[in-house]
């Protein structure tokens, strides 16, 4: 009788890429489902949209660099870069945008840099800072949560809407779109309103009936899970929370009229989402543990600065591609100790290494 | 061994073009390629330089001492663009109002003290003035496409304000199109350029490698390129 011998490695890894990714778009189903009731079919049409799109684009350049489509293909992680792209956009975005950005998202800056485990930037980031500043008109029209607003458009018409580009008869822009909280928030800052009457609109509420925290709150169930299945470490995601509340706080310490709370900044927008599923990209984040707590951190830093005095109203995209740019350098600056050396090299009282 | 006058001109149109190749003057390059007509406009006045300073440089190549050579020709330089700027300002001056600060740069480009070093001071007259304006030649080639490519995916025009560079029947030179409400801004943005550049240097190499015969001769062939480019300032 034989007995059948396998070689090493006889421990499977825990995770495989495609295993990986499997579970992120699991954690993303709440948060998506979350932001269709309250923004309506464009969430959904968007995001089936987009992963169509990356996934068609990450086969057509896959071929043209005469690599195997399928193997490619099942690593899932084109199906996460359209979802996070799709997310990003507003709901009733036009096809053809989406249709750019998923191209600059695979095309330029995946596949033009060597595929995944060799992009510098998070490809999701990329598409969706390119539509934003190449198309700012489109990009501003947030419809009106569920909440606020009598008008919700049917599948037919957000179809219609999303293909087309233009609204069904009867509709007009200016009725269905309504200022986002950061945005109204801007506004009013900048024309010289304080924050108590800035949120006295019925478009702020602390977590009462208005979207925008209920959408954060699903995606941080979506967010421990991954943490619960040790798919992320704490480590990016807290540092990126404390790195927009803790500037936020001390500045809304000192003059609370002009500068919105911590709650505030970290429940509105993109950060939770941005915490737990965009800066935590394996592959263009820091990987050592002190490194993830500074990119995390310039991230959450970077959020603050640039929604509070800088030209956009929100900042996930730019403070992730701007970390993504330091990641390198913090990964070297931050190796830890191998085993049984010093940290300057070798160990001390042996000439050879 | 001298280069043949074939080569000359093979050399500034393609093989060692200043833009793609020796990557020599980006800062205009990049800067000024909003719109084909900017291109068009700094190009002639970057060729026109190239042309008159390579043939003063190559006429006093045997007088100047070599270690005063580079002062020297930085003042014929400066003194052939402050003429052309005053000659813009004089006939093209709405073009001029919009490249602006460009033209007296044109002084700082690399390309034009780079051939004036390498070509000029080594060659005959009628060489150097030929290479000279094969450099030009070349280098407005590369603006002219960067134009063309960031004017129509940005504003979705091509030849817009052709009455700066033509006079007033530049008007109907003008091509609308698709409306330019849809433009993609990017391509206008400084982040554009560096992307329409990239692509264009990969479209000039992948056009290089269909007529390679052989990989291994244009591995060698890169390799003395990239040695021959001195960095860009």
């Amino acid at each position: 009788m034989r007995f059948r011998t396998e070689s090493s490695p006889h421990m499977i890894p825990a995770h495989s890429v495609g295993g990986v990714m499997q579970q992120v778009q699991m954690a993303l189903v709440p948060g998506t489902l979350a932001m269709a009731w309250f923004f309506g079919w464009g969430v959904l049409v968007n995001v089936v949209l987009a992963v169509l799109f990356a996934v068609a684009f990450e086969a057509a350049i896959v071929a043209a660099r005469k690599r195997p489509v399928m193997a490619t293909l099942s690593d899932n992680s084109a199906i996460v870069t359209g979802w996070l792209f799709a997310l990003a956009v507003p709901p009733l975005t036009p096809i053809w945008v989406t249709l750019i950005g998923i191209a600059f998202a695979i095309v330029v800056a995946k596949h033009l840099y060597g595929g995944l485990g060799y992009n510098p930037f998070n490809p999701a980031m990329v598409g969706y800072v390119v539509v934003l500043v190449s198309f700012p008109r489109e990009m501003a029209l947030w419809p009106a949560p569920d909440t606020l607003s009598d008008l919700s458009l049917g599948l037919g018409q957000t179809l219609q809407t999303v293909l087309t580009g233009s609204l069904p008869a009867a509709l007009e822009w200016d009725t269905i779109t309504r200022a986002t909280p950061l945005d109204a928030m801007r506004e009013g800052l900048g024309a010289g309103r304080t924050v108590s009457e800035v949120t006295a609109s019925p478009l702020f509420g602390s977590f009462s009936e208005t979207s925008w925290e209920w959408i954060g709150n699903f995606f941080l169930l979506g967010g421990l899970y991954l943490l619960f299945r040790r798919i992320i470490h704490w480590h990016i995601p807290l540092a990126v929370i404390l790195g927009v509340a803790i500037p936020a706080g001390f500045f809304w310490m000192l003059d609370p009229d002009s500068f919105a709370s911590p709650a505030f900044h970290v429940f509105s927008g993109a950060v939770i989402i941005g915490a737990f599923f965009i800066a935590t990209d394996p592959v263009s984040a820091s990987t050592t543990p002190l490194g993830r707590i500074l990119y995390g951190a310039g991230i959450g830093v970077l959020i603050f600065i640039i929604r509070t005095w800088g030209g956009y109203p929100d900042a996930v995209a730019f403070a992730v591609l701007l970390m993504n740019m330091v990641a390198p350098t913090l990964d070297h600056l931050t190796r830890p100790r191998i085993f049984g050396r010093s940290r300057r090299g070798p160990p001390p009282g042996d000439g050879h290494a | 061994m001298n280069p043949t006058l074939t080569d000359i001109i093979r050399d500034g149109l393609w093989h060692n073009n200043p833009g793609l190749v020796q990557l020599l003057g980006l800062c205009p390059l990049l800067a000024i390629s909003g719109t084909m007509v900017n291109a068009i406009g700094l190009g002639i006045a970057t060729t026109l330089t190239l042309l008159l300073s390579n043939v003063l440089v190559s006429l006093i190549r045997n007088h100047a001492r070599p270690e005063i050579r580079i002062p020297v020709y930085v003042l014929i330089i400066a003194s052939i663009v402050t003429a052309i700027e005053l000659a813009m300002n004089a006939w093209f001056h709405g073009l001029y109002l919009i490249l602006g600060i460009f033209i007296p740069l044109i002084v700082t480009n690399c390309a034009i003290i780079g051939r004036a070093e390498a070509f000029a001071s080594r060659n005959s007259v009628p060489r150097a003035a030929l290479d000279g304006l094969m450099m030009g030649l070349g280098f407005t080639g590369v603006l002219i496409a960067l134009g063309a490519l960031r004017e129509v995916l940005g504003q979705g025009t091509l030849m817009a304000n052709a009455h700066l560079l033509f006079g007033e029947w530049g008007h109907g030179m003008t091509l609308q199109l698709y409306p330019s409400e849809h433009g993609f801004l990017l391509a206008l943005l400084p982040p554009g350029a560096f992307m329409a550049m990239g692509l264009l240097i990969a479209a000039k190499n992948w056009i290089d490698s269909q007529f390679e015969p052989e990989p291994t001769a244009s591995r060698d062939e890169s390799a003395t390129e990239s040695e021959a480019a001195p960095d860009n300032a």
